[in-house]
């Protein structure tokens, strides 16, 4: 009897902490259905209205809030993107001087907490005279999602067998067509699932940006600013599509990642046989 | 890396003495490395430099030349003491608690789910979910759960599990417990790669040993998932002593829950004291290196950075 009740201890308490997990989402997620005035603390009744109308409150502040993150996600993940994966593949593929140190380098953003890399980032646009605005942004977002981007594709490159390559080459496939032909698209999914970290860590960075930012405002910005006086329901309406959105892309990943190890195994026991 | 455990796939094929020595490494890494430079390193100096400012002379407010003025860290040292003992106080609470409640939760998705790999996904796509909604609006979803007016607070106050007159916004508890809930994420996800790959014959050998199974956990499952619980909490610690959101007076702090993070912001962009900001800036950073490679070193991975 007791080793019955024992057993059911682990999964209960990770449902449980799963549940609780999922608590902030799911009120974020219902609250955007309430039929609230200014702010949206007291459920009110449910309505559609938000979802249908997200652009129209306050002249539609919260949409251009909306627009400037995505827009700064996007400039900021093709810089970071480029940039790291470049740095990834030197790191795994070329040998040269000082390589832990550049390790060390490149870990260091990522263990510097980002209230210093934001302060420092406004103490040096103060100094050498940058007025903040959007083009500050992306430049501290690029900066912070370099790192994260080498780490991503270091994996992706080092898992890649040079004998493609090389056996390109001795096809006579010039260094840049090897790269276009073999190299980058099996390095793509790497680099794809690092540019959607890099775009997740910028859309939702509120820390470095608060110090960048001047009078742009960005969503999670929007957000910080109108805590005081109240969220308007839109807001929730916003985050909610950005989950549902994240949500698909992170499922069909992982069920195409299942199909494709399922294909290559089937491949691989045709070979064997 | 300690990130590097984030990442199970990396089976390196490529060994050394594959590696060429090339031109073409300095031309793929100048880039990324010069940005860095500018945009990461260089400010760090600049925020150095800006430490130790002072008011320029018949400057407006917010105008200051350079200096070497020490005494303006002594001076942010003694203006906000409890501001930096809180941080890290609260830091490594909420650390202590994430590894608590996430070491068993990715002990079931590693290890015991292992038969069933739809739940397991399901369960890891549960635990990264939070990271796909704003992280101001899930921080503000707990402001209003625990809300004087709130169902849950009020419900506590009925049966007197809570004094009629208390307050759970505003407090440490609850400043401590939006840090470990936000962070746990960072906490389950490195843990979950080391245990997924812990070799469960070792638990078996142990117990067959007569080890109870406290003594297998303590002896045998704890060293092995030790990369993990190091990564875990330095990518919770790191983040928590800076954060200012979740202390912030607007979402679950008050006015004696202000963390470093609170007061550099403050600084820096109400205040306009920029030495002042720029020094907790470079303690906060300075105590955090120093805390981390302790820590590194007292728990034997330093082969893992």
């Amino acid at each position: 009897m007791k080793h019955s009740i024992s057993k059911w201890v682990l999964p209960a308490y990770s449902a449980l902490a799963l549940l609780i997990l999922m608590i902030p989402i799911g009120y974020t997620f219902v609250y955007s259905f309430n039929d609230s005035l200014k702010s949206n603390i007291t459920w009110r009744g449910f309505t559609f209205d938000k979802w249908l109308n997200v652009c129209n409150v306050q002249n539609g502040a919260v949409c251009e809030a909306f627009g400037n993150s995505i827009f700064i996600g996007v400039v900021a993940t093709v810089l970071a993107t480029t940039l790291g994966t470049m740095i990834a593949i030197a790191m795994v593929r070329y040998r040269f001087k000082f390589r832990s140190q550049l390790s060390l380098f490149l870990f260091l953003p990522m263990a510097t907490p980002e209230v210093v890399l934001g302060a420092g980032l406004a103490a040096q646009f103060l100094s050498i005279g940058v007025p903040k605005d959007m083009l500050t942004i992306i430049l501290a977002h690029t900066m912070f999602c370099i790192s994260f981007v080498v780490v991503a594709v270091k994996a992706r490159v080092a898992s890649l067998d040079p004998a493609l390559e090389e056996a390109g080459r001795d096809l006579y496939g010039s260094a840049l067509q090897v790269f276009l032909r073999i190299t980058f698209p099996l390095l793509l999914p790497g680099i794809l699932a690092a540019a959607l970290l890099s775009f997740a860590l910028s859309f939702d960075d509120f820390i470095i940006t608060n110090f960048n930012s001047g009078a742009v405002s960005t969503f999670p910005k929007y957000i910080w600013v109108s805590a005081a006086r109240g969220i308007p329901a839109e807001a929730n309406v916003l985050a909610s599509a950005v989950f549902i959105f994240a949500l698909i892309i992170v499922v069909t990943v992982q069920v195409s990642g299942a199909a494709r190890a399922k294909r290559l195994e089937k491949l691989h026991q045709a070979g064997v046989n | 890396m300690a990130f590097a455990a984030f990442s199970t796939t990396a089976a390196p094929t490529s060994s050394d003495s594959v590696k060429k020595k090339s031109p073409v490494a300095l031309l793929l890494l100048l880039p990324g490395i010069l940005y860095l430079v500018l945009f990461f390193l260089a400010p760090l100096v600049s925020l150095l430099l800006t430490s130790f400012k002072v008011p320029a002379e018949f400057g407006d407010i917010g105008e200051f030349s350079y200096a070497f003025r020490w005494e303006n860290y002594t001076d942010v040292i003694t203006a906000y003491w409890p501001h930096i003992l809180r941080s890290f106080g609260y830091a490594i609470t909420a650390t202590f608690f994430a590894l608590i409640i996430s070491y068993p939760l990715a002990y079931f998705i590693g290890v015991k789910a292992r038969r069933w790999p739809l739940l397991q996904s399901l369960a890891l796509v549960m635990v990264v979910a939070p990271f796909f909604i704003s992280f101001l609006l899930r921080t503000l979803a707990w402001k209003q759960i625990f809300a004087d007016e709130s169902f849950l607070v009020t419900s506590l106050k009925a049966v007197s599990l809570l004094a009629p007159d208390a307050h759970v916004t505003g407090t440490a508890f609850s400043v401590i417990f939006g840090l470990t809930y936000n962070f746990i994420p960072f906490m389950t996800l490195p843990l979950y790669t080391t245990l997924e790959r812990l070799d469960v014959r070792y638990l078996e050998a142990g117990s067959d040993l007569y080890a109870s199974p406290f003594h297998v956990f303590r002896k045998v499952t704890i060293p092995l998932s030790m990369p993990g619980i190091v990564a875990g909490t330095l990518l919770t610690f790191i983040p928590a002593a800076g954060d200012y959101i979740n202390a912030s007076r607007e979402f679950l702090g008050g006015t004696g829950t202000q963390m470093m993070g609170n007061v550099i912001e403050a600084n820096f962009l109400v205040l306009q004291n920029f030495p002042a900001g720029a020094a907790l800036s470079i303690i906060l950073m300075s105590a955090i290196l120093v805390m981390v490679s302790i820590y590194v070193k007292k728990s034997g991975t330093e082969d893992l950075l």
